[in-house]
């Protein structure tokens, strides 16, 4: 416990836990009584537990899922999947350790499972550039995913980064291509892609892992165009206020499955995924097992359909009433506007 | 009177200083952003927006490029009476939508898409407007570019896209982020079946759009000295605690480092994508368009 990462709002908790524990100790050492005390304390303590983390704010689920010990890929990796063989390299530059992946079997079926790394410590995190991918890791899924779609297997993603790199290497060694490469191409696989969000889904740098016949997150994972961080240093100058952007952006699963970007949430031990590894993998590979067994009858050409479907309908939009019609005439009659190209461009 | 007095402080007249103001009459004149010099509007027009004097390519807005690219300068536009909503009901979009659309009169939201001829070949074209919450993409320029591409794809005819954006439109969050994944899985299925693609990056084009479609052309083109990248300088700059050289994701740099085709100055632009255009027709009456 004293090694955990404890978070501010998890104080109030930790310190009843405290004073809990100190009262134990007391009673030992003095021999006096307290159990009746003790018990009091240790209900509302739980029932503290509870309000918490049953209402869990958007903020607070952010700090949650960036907990340094919150399980990454590699672990469920290995506890969901038996048999797992890490493959490496992108066969053109390097081979980006902020992105895992290789062969594994679910429940004896055999798949390429990839995901984003992050480290464990610090220097793990150095060698895995805090598990932001360059070019190379975007080509290396790339790789693994072009050997899937080729040998029919399913393809498993894992998604839990920040983002994309951003360094002048990663731009010189094109990034955005990468990226967008590896949008168009998962649009195009025939075979079965399930991608799960896992922590924090930041940006093109997630959804490059990300376009799969179904989308699912954990329950106090995140997903979104730009970090909280980077919306509130835009919006209103101040990256501190983060939080305030976190509530405003609807990052959470629950957001994301009404907006229907998401398919399902897999549940996660009270307090967040650390507390119970074990717990938590028994639930998403429950939940990607369900998944996968729907997606497994279907051929190549539905399974293309059905992910070009579930993406074509995302978005919010209105038309307007009939006056736009008439602005190309507006501007054709702007005052100054002579008879330039750019006026005769207008004249539909 | 007393002694003290004698060195209080003096109090002076201040007379406007006459230096000479830069301000020109809005509209006359113009005067370049990358080296001052100062040109009549009309003579910048004439040269398509293109400093004569450094060769600095001014930002264009939709109906510019447009104007200048398309024969005739006309376009049958499509949905363009699409507009952005507040689907996450993000503090002060809509006020920012409603400034953006009366900044621009004649631009509903960052792109304008529809039909046109370049030297006679038809093509379907999109074209960003920086001009408009610069060049943002949320559902309104994911769905018109979508739109756009399947219109190619069912009437057989090359796809152009003139790009330029910020990026992702924060205010759109998550939808915002997923337009990158339904533009490029609509170029997947147009360029599977056959489809050309002819992507042009202008300044600057960052972000969610470089990350997607604008980077997925079947030949990526882009005016001289426009910005072309993922992430921003800045960003960058506090990343890796180095200064960037001062070419850092220009058109050039991208082009040096294999990221682009060519580099095209705007004069020559509609006669190259002209070339390319009749490189891809099949002649006698057996025009696929790609």
């Amino acid at each position: 416990m004293a090694a955990e990462q404890m978070l501010p709002f998890e104080k109030p908790i930790s310190d009843l836990r405290e004073k809990i524990a100190t009262l134990k100790t007391l009673a030992e050492s003095n021999g006096m009584d307290f159990s009746e005390e003790i018990a009091r304390l240790e209900e509302k303590c739980k029932q503290m537990e509870e309000e918490l983390y049953n209402e869990l704010s958007p903020a607070q689920k952010m700090h949650i899922a960036r907990l340094h010990q919150r399980p990454t890929s590699l672990d469920f990796i290995h506890a969901v999947f038996t048999d797992f063989m890490e493959l490496h390299g992108d066969r053109l530059f390097a081979d980006d350790l902020a992105i895992v992946g290789g062969l594994a079997k679910l429940n004896g079926l055999p798949v390429t499972v990839i995901g984003h790394q992050r480290g464990k410590d610090t220097k793990d995190n150095i060698a895995r550039f805090f598990g932001s991918p360059h070019p190379e890791g975007f080509r290396k899924a790339l790789r693994l995913m072009q050997q899937a779609n080729k040998f029919n297997r399913p393809i498993i993603t894992l998604i839990d980064t920040k983002g994309a790199y951003p360094g002048n290497t990663a731009e010189e060694r094109g990034q955005s291509e990468a990226i967008a490469r590896n949008l168009r191409e998962m649009a195009g696989f025939g075979v079965p892609i399930i991608c799960i969000v896992i922590g924090e889904g930041g940006s093109g740098g997630a959804l490059a892992l990300g376009v799969g016949n179904r989308v699912l997150m954990l329950e106090n994972a995140i997903y979104s165009a730009i970090s909280p961080n980077g919306a509130a240093s835009i919006l209103w100058k101040d990256a501190t206020k983060a939080d305030i952007a976190a509530e405003a952006m609807k990052i959470t699963a629950k957001d994301l499955l009404e907006f229907e970007v998401i398919e399902d949430i897999i549940e996660e031990p009270q307090g967040g995924a650390h507390k119970d590894l074990a717990f938590t993998a028994e639930r998403l590979k429950e939940k990607l097992w369900k998944h996968l067994a729907e997606l497994l009858p279907m051929t190549s050409e539905q399974l293309i359909e059905d992910r070009y479907n579930k993406f074509r309908k995302i978005g919010e939009f209105r038309m307007a009433e009939a006056a736009s019609k008439e602005i190309p005439e507006e501007v054709a009659e702007e005052p100054g506007a002579e008879a330039s190209e750019m006026t005769e461009s207008a004249k539909v | 009177m007393q002694i003290k007095d004698l060195f209080s402080k003096k109090k002076y007249a201040t007379i406007p200083s006459e230096r000479p103001k830069r301000d020109i009459p809005e509209g006359l004149m113009n005067k370049c952003s990358k080296c001052g010099t100062i040109q009549y509007s009309k003579e910048l027009d004439k040269n398509l927006k293109v400093c004569s004097s450094c060769g600095h390519h001014y930002r264009l807005s939709a109906w510019e490029r447009i104007g200048m690219t398309l024969d005739d300068g006309r376009l049958y536009e499509y949905d363009a009476e699409m507009e952005s909503v507040d689907p996450l009901e993000f503090p002060g979009y809509k006020g920012k939508l409603e400034q953006q659309r009366q900044k621009n009169p004649n631009l509903r939201d960052a792109v304008v898409t529809g039909e046109g001829a370049i030297n006679g070949l038809p093509v379907v074209v999109a074209v960003m407007s920086f001009d408009f919450f610069s060049g943002s993409m949320g559902s309104v320029v994911g769905e018109k570019i979508t739109r756009a591409i399947e219109a190619a794809h069912e009437k057989k005819l090359p796809m152009l896209i003139f790009s330029t954006s910020g990026g992702a439109r924060m205010q759109e969050s998550i939808l915002s982020l997923m337009q990158m994944a339904k533009t490029s899985a609509a170029l997947s299925k147009f360029q599977g079946a056959g489809g050309l693609f002819i992507s042009v990056f202008t300044d600057p084009t960052m972000g969610g759009v470089s990350a997607s479609f604008a980077s997925l052309g079947d030949y990526n083109l882009a005016e001289p000295g426009a910005l072309v990248g993922f992430a921003g300088r800045i960003v960058i700059e506090q990343t890796i605690r180095q200064k960037l050289p001062d070419n850092f994701q220009t058109a050039e740099f991208n082009m040096q480092h294999g990221q682009l085709d060519l580099v095209v100055h705007r004069k020559d632009m509609k006669t190259t994508i002209g070339k390319l255009l009749d490189m891809h027709t099949v002649r006698e009456g057996l025009s696929h368009g790609g």
